[in-house]
């Protein structure tokens, strides 16, 4: 364990944990958009940066990256910390104008109009990368990746096609802050929709009710990785015994 | 080559290869660096080669290809040895001239001396030409000296000796406290000191651990590195294994741009021969210590030369830069111990150790020990790569180095470091250049790009080009960068096409301020650096542009006006065909045209067209 303090208010934390972790445990507010506990930080949205004072040096650090250390002084919401926020989320206005999400942090934050012009056209994606660390991460395919360089960069399946790779879970849409990605399903189909690319899925029938619930691919995926027979999804979960 | 075993060994043959060359023996040195290259060197070495054969000279005359002099403006450079005489701008045709007279007769081509632009005088040696004078080439003064390909060339000038004596008089705790002294700073574009980063490197705890070169070299108009690796890639090989012993590293990669195919191939080379020497692989000239080392092309991008997107890149992942609160010392490449140089880094390594700390640290500032190659370019008269000490004033590099500004015209700005270097006026040419100077008035030694700029130059636009650069390189990852660039480019563009407002200047600083802290990684936070520096010191061009819809440099297009000097026009009608929108109307022969402001776009297309001088813009 070490003790450092945040905001004035000394805290215990287990060592190896970042600042952004124990801050949230200890319910000490810090912005964020690209920050999941269950995939690994990426600092990004840099919405969590955080003044640290170290051996006597101020400086800004990326509080989802950043692991706590014994006698660390963190200070959440300085002038200077303000300062970046309130720029990133005036950037974010104008990249997703339409994003409600963005709105409302931007709100939180004190922010409510951007100087920058607005730009047309856009999906919300604010690129955190949250969807393809979750589905490479957690789900363990890799169907979408983050594909080109700089202000081209976009979240794709390979070829903006139909990714074979994806089983359909939708874990993806779970995952994303501003909703831009979605998932839905309609009778036998589920469709999901991101940026660049829509893509449907056939979902399994229960032998039992009848009712469809969920993608035959991910069943399949599950099964094949659980080492299960083929029939084991036949019902679904509330038919099963 | 049998493999040396002995530190005496080597010594034995350094004394072999020495005394079997003859010193007076006729030797033409052609460059054969990237300029030169350019300039046609490859058809001199044959046409030498016949030559020599057909006036009867054949096995009596060496010929030796080279890398870059650094004089590259006036490339092809020659120079005739056991004499030294310095020709340029060599063609083939002068070459049965040069065997029949300079090597035959020993007779000097007035013609193909150099005149120097400052004194007017005909320079006869390289080492008397000015651009060479106030240089200290000891990094990269070998260059001109040897055959990359040859390691005897390299073993003669003393090549190696640095190796044997850390390998077999020197402890590593010893070679990296000599570092340390000498106070060598990375020449990547951080400064770290290189001792430091050795040691914590030789301290942290792993299994495996890496030594790196870094040759990604993505600044555009540099080359010193593609230079030293291409003209003397023994001398960074060396440099390596000399760290690899202090950190206690087997095993190291140089990381090559992928745009360097020749800095590929003499590195390869390189590592063949010291292999085959003994120099390099298992049991070093006997002293026990393994090393090997692999090439490794880049993945094509700037961003892959910051040092954790380089190992991101080596480790075949995307080339993206992550946060460095564990240092890559510590956890680098596949999450072991690993320490990054730059190349010219490694190369000053064997000077140091086999000079001595005190030697070196003689050279430079208090701050900033050494030399550092810069890559003069721009509107200056000699163009080419320069060593300098450290704390050498700008005004030396540019007027008695580069010779000064082309065509009379005035001295506006220095760029230095690169894309995301700031721009140094007229009132700052007296500043040593070090470190700590350049970070001081807004800029950066960065990899040591060197852009000067004269009075036809216009800031706003300059800020402009190196914020689109930075734009398109930047990786995408973290949203100030990203999206910040990508709003200052069009803030910038907005200025410079007329569509400035105020308030544009204060927005500019804003996000500025944000990339400076807010970044993921240093091509965001310098990124400001152009736009901070052109507002601070040329403040009143951009209120020129907002203000008053004017370009004082007459570059930006949309802010120039065009009319017609009518007491110069004779109605020739030239302008009439050149303009694409038919803005200029004929009055009738011996008449002064007519310009339809309303019509006319501003292409500028009158204004080139014209001989007399008849159109006015401004
Ligand atoms: C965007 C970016 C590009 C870089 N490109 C290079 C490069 O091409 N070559 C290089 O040596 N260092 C480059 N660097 C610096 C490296 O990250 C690193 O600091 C350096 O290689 C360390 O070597 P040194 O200590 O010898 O300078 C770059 C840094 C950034 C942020
Ligand atoms: S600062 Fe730019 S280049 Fe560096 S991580 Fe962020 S987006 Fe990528
Ligand atoms: S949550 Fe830390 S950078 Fe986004």
């Amino acid at each position: 364990m070490v003790t450092l303090t945040i905001d004035g208010r000394e805290i215990q934390a287990e060592e190896g944990k970042v600042i952004l972790e124990v801050a949230r445990e200890n319910d000490i507010y810090i912005p964020s958009l690209c920050y999941h506990e269950e995939v690994t930080s990426y600092g990004a949205c840099r919405l969590c940066l955080v003044e640290i004072a170290s051996r006597g040096r101020k400086r800004l650090v990326t509080s989802c990256l950043y692991p706590v250390e014994e006698g660390l002084v963190v200070e959440t919401s300085t002038p200077r910390v303000n300062s970046v926020r309130r720029m990133v989320m005036e950037l974010l206005l104008a990249r997703c104008p339409d994003s409600r999400v963005v709105q409302d942090l931007a709100h939180r934050l004190g922010v409510d109009k951007t100087d920058f012009e607005l730009e047309e056209g856009n999906y919300k994606c604010v690129l955190c990368g949250l969807c393809t660390r979750v589905c490479e991460e957690i789900v363990g395919v890799s169907a979408i990746s983050l594909g080109n360089r700089g202000v081209n960069r976009q979240v794709a399946t390979p070829f903006y096609a139909f990714s074979e790779a994806c089983i359909g879970c939708g874990s993806c849409a779970y995952v994303c802050p501003t909703g831009a990605i979605s998932v839905k399903d309609v009778r036998d189909t589920r469709i999901i929709t991101m940026p660049h690319v829509t893509m449907k899925f056939k979902l399994k029938r229960c032998r039992t009710c009848g009712g469809y619930w969920a993608p035959e691919r991910q069943l399949e995926y599950v099964a094949k990785a659980a080492g299960l027979a083929a029939d084991a999804f036949d019902k679904c979960p509330d038919c099963r015994d | 080559m049998s493999r040396l075993s002995s530190p005496q060994e080597l010594e034995a043959l350094r004394k072999q290869i020495i005394g079997q060359r003859d010193p007076k023996r006729p030797c033409v040195t052609i460059c054969g660096g990237t300029g030169c290259h350019a300039n046609g060197s490859e058809k001199l070495v044959t046409a030498f080669g016949d030559e020599i054969e057909c006036q009867g000279l054949g096995g009596k005359v060496d010929i030796r290809v080279t890398g870059c002099h650094g004089f590259c403006e006036r490339g092809p450079l020659v120079v005739i040895k056991p004499g030294g005489i310095f020709y340029q701008r060599v063609k083939a045709e002068d070459i049965p001239g040069i065997v029949s007279e300079t090597i035959i007769k020993g007779n000097i081509i007035d013609e193909l001396l150099y005149t120097d632009a400052i004194t007017g005088e005909k320079v006869k040696y390289e080492h008397e030409v000015s651009f060479y004078r106030k240089q200290q080439r000891l990094v990269f003064g070998n260059n001109g000296v040897i055959d990359p390909n040859n390691i005897d060339d390299y073993l003669a000038v003393g090549g190696y000796a640095a190796l044997s004596k850390a390998l077999f008089k020197m402890s590593p705790e010893e070679v990296i406290e000599e570092i340390k002294k000498a106070g060598l700073r990375g020449r990547g574009g951080g400064g770290f000191p290189t001792g430091l980063k050795w040691e914590s490197c030789r301290r942290a705890q792993g299994d495996t651990r890496y030594v790196i070169c870094n040759c990604d070299e993505g600044d555009p108009g540099a080359f010193m590195d593609r230079s030293l690796m291409e003209g003397n890639p023994h001398s960074v090989l060396e440099g390596l294994v000399i760290g690899a012993y202090a950190i206690g590293s087997h095993e190291g990669y140089i990381y090559i741009r992928n745009e360097y195919p020749l800095a590929v191939k003499n590195a390869e080379i390189a590592i063949k021969q010291a292999e085959d020497c003994g120099l390099l692989g298992k049991d070093i000239l006997g002293s026990g210590f393994d090393f090997m080392v692999r090439i490794n092309r880049g993945g094509g991008a700037f961003i892959c030369g910051e040092s954790t997107a380089l190992m991101a890149s080596l480790e075949g992942r995307v080339g993206e830069p992550r946060a460095k609160y564990v240092h890559t010392v510590e956890k680098g490449l596949w999450d072991q111990p690993t320490d990054l140089n730059n190349v010219e880094t490694w190369a000053n390594v064997p000077l140091i150790v086999s000079r001595g700390a005190e030697w070196y640290a003689g050279i430079g500032t208090e701050g900033s020990k050494g030399t550092k190659i810069f890559s003069l370019v721009g509107k200056i008269n000699n163009t080419g790569l320069v060593e300098v000490p450290m704390g050498i004033t700008l005004r030396d590099i540019i007027y008695d180095i580069g010779g000064g500004i082309p065509e009379g015209k005035k001295f506006k700005a220095v760029q230095t470091g690169g894309p995301s270097g700031g721009c140094i006026p007229e009132s700052l040419l007296d500043l040593p250049v070090d470190f700590d100077e350049l970070s001081q008035v807004g800029s950066m030694m960065g990899s040591g790009g060197m852009i000067v700029m004269d009075e036809g130059t216009c800031m706003v636009d300059i800020a402009r080009y190196f914020i689109n650069f930075l734009e398109g390189e930047s990786c995408g990852k973290c949203v100030p960068c990203r999206e910040g660039l990508k709003q200052m480019s069009q803030i910038l563009t907005g200025i410079t096409e007329g569509r400035g407002k105020e308030g544009d200047i204060e927005l500019l600083e804003r996000l500025s301020e944000t990339l400076v802290d807010g970044s993921l990684c240093a091509l965001g936070s310098t990124a400001p650096n152009p736009v901070l520096t052109t507002i601070h010191y040329f403040r009143d061009e951009y209120d020129a542009h907002i203000r008053d819809r004017k370009c004082p440099a007459g570059v930006c297009k949309a802010l120039i006006s065009y009319s017609i000097d009518e007491e110069k026009c004779p109605g020739c009608g030239l302008c009439i065909g050149a303009c694409p929108v038919g803005a200029i109307t004929f009055m009738g022969k011996g008449e002064p045209v007519v310009l339809d402001q309303e019509k006319c776009i501003k292409c500028g297309s009158c204004y080139d067209v014209c001989r007399l001088d008849a159109i006015k813009g401004e």
